[in-house]
């Protein structure tokens, strides 16, 4: 199956997705660990994912 | 391919232990002899209890060294360069885990160390063994001097900034963490157990001596805007180093992101640990325990020039025996994560 990538929209890594990739899939850059959303395949666009908030003792 | 024979000057401290511990489990390597004048005819597994039935060496003096291939030395600072034509005489290739080489010039050992080196002639022929610093030298070198841990651990966060006009720093406050371990086996009133445990000790706020390395390798002066503090905290090993880093350009995460790329991207040892959600979000020393990474990371305040960058690794190993076998696996043509591969421990 043929790739497309697409940059991070936070560290800039090239992010590989298969050609069959979908509105709304989320991915995770294997760089910097953010989950990212497909928001158009064609072109293709990420956005980082929405966080569930995470008490981080403060 | 026939082994590369091997021996080790100072065997019976921590970073002796450590390089045994590394090269009985490379394939391409025999040891020879591993030296200790205080434990010399005794079993290495009475020193170093980890290494039972794997081992049945036995600890020789120094004196009693014969001819190898390699041979490196793990001896207390200070103790190398007094024997180095005999060591010199022994091997075509030496690593020297100590601090008796690693500056270029006499002056600075008088400003660091307080010392007129007795060998002023032999500085240069030594590469300082930061592999990610120097690799093209080291893979033709004879002769090597392993980093500081400290240095180690503040040069692998810092090194990328200061070779790109991006990001190079204005001003730079180093603040590491150590392990017990990294002031070494012999016992001390501070090292007593009543007095250590627990304490967070700054052991030096200013003018520590890994700095002259560090301002070597950056090529910076002796006044420069860099700063360094190191404290003893409550682990055995591991070093922690918390940069601060003012920018002397604007600069976003994404143009950090691009320079440790663009240094690192390849590197082996290396991973850029920067995440924004679990529990590892920046470099952790306890989970680099054994192994030889160097995990860095960084966050850059969007309100100013501040960038923190956080460097972690294990000090007996990227910070010396595991940065010696990797400089090693270079000098030989051997693949550089020979001997090396341990992933570390989760939980630990």
């Amino acid at each position: 199956m043929n790739q497309k990538n697409a940059g991070c929209p936070v560290c800039g890594a090239d992010v590989i997705f298969d050609e069959d990739i979908v509105n709304g899939e989320l991915v995770v850059c294997s760089e910097c660990g953010l989950e990212l959303e497909v928001t158009s395949t064609s072109p293709l666009i990420l956005k980082e994912a929405p966080q569930e908030a995470e008490d981080w003792g403060e | 391919m026939s082994k590369i024979s091997v021996s080790i000057a100072g065997g019976s401290g921590y970073t002796g232990g450590e390089l045994l511990r590394l090269l009985l489990f490379h394939p391409h390597v025999k040891i020879k002899q591993v030296t200790s004048e205080k434990y010399a005819g005794k079993p290495v597994f009475k020193i170093h209890p980890n290494l039972r039935t794997i081992t049945s060496l036995r600890f020789s003096t120094i004196e009693e060294l014969k001819d190898c291939d390699c041979l490196f030395l793990a001896l207390s600072h200070g103790r190398s360069l007094h024997k180095i034509d005999f060591f010199c005489g022994l091997a075509p290739k030496l690593i020297d885990l100590s601090s008796d080489f690693r500056l270029l010039t006499t002056e600075q050992y008088r400003r660091w160390y307080g010392i007129n080196h007795p060998r002023p002639e032999l500085l240069t022929q030594f590469v300082y063994g930061i592999p990610e610093i120097h690799r093209q030298e080291i893979k033709s070198a004879t002769r090597v001097a392993c980093a500081g841990c400290n240095a180690t651990a503040a040069l692998l966060g810092l090194y990328p900034l200061y070779q790109t006009p991006l990001c190079h720093p204005a001003k730079t406050i180093v603040e590491v963490k150590a392990g017990s371990s990294q002031s070494g086996r012999s016992p001390s009133p501070g090292s007593h157990h009543p007095e250590r445990n627990g304490c967070y000790r700054v052991y030096q706020p200013t003018g520590h001596r890994h700095i002259g390395e560090i301002l070597q390798e950056l090529s910076l002066l002796w006044d420069s805007s860099f700063h360094f503090t190191a404290t003893s905290v409550e682990m055995v090993r591991g070093i922690q180093a918390v940069s601060h880093v003012f920018l002397s350009e604007p600069a976003t995460e994404k143009d950090i992101w691009k320079t440790y790329r663009q240094f690192y991207g390849s590197e082996p040892f290396i991973r850029i640990v920067k995440d924004n959600s679990g529990l590892y979000r920046l470099p952790e020393p306890k989970i680099l325990s054994g192994t030889n990474f160097c995990d860095i990371g960084f966050s850059k305040d969007p309100l100013s020039d501040h960038l923190v960058v956080v460097s972690a690794l294990d000090n007996l190993m990227k910070g010396a025996a595991g940065q010696a076998v990797q400089n090693f696996n270079i000098m030989n043509g051997l693949p550089e994560k020979t001997a090396l591969n341990f992933p570390g421990l989760h939980p630990i």
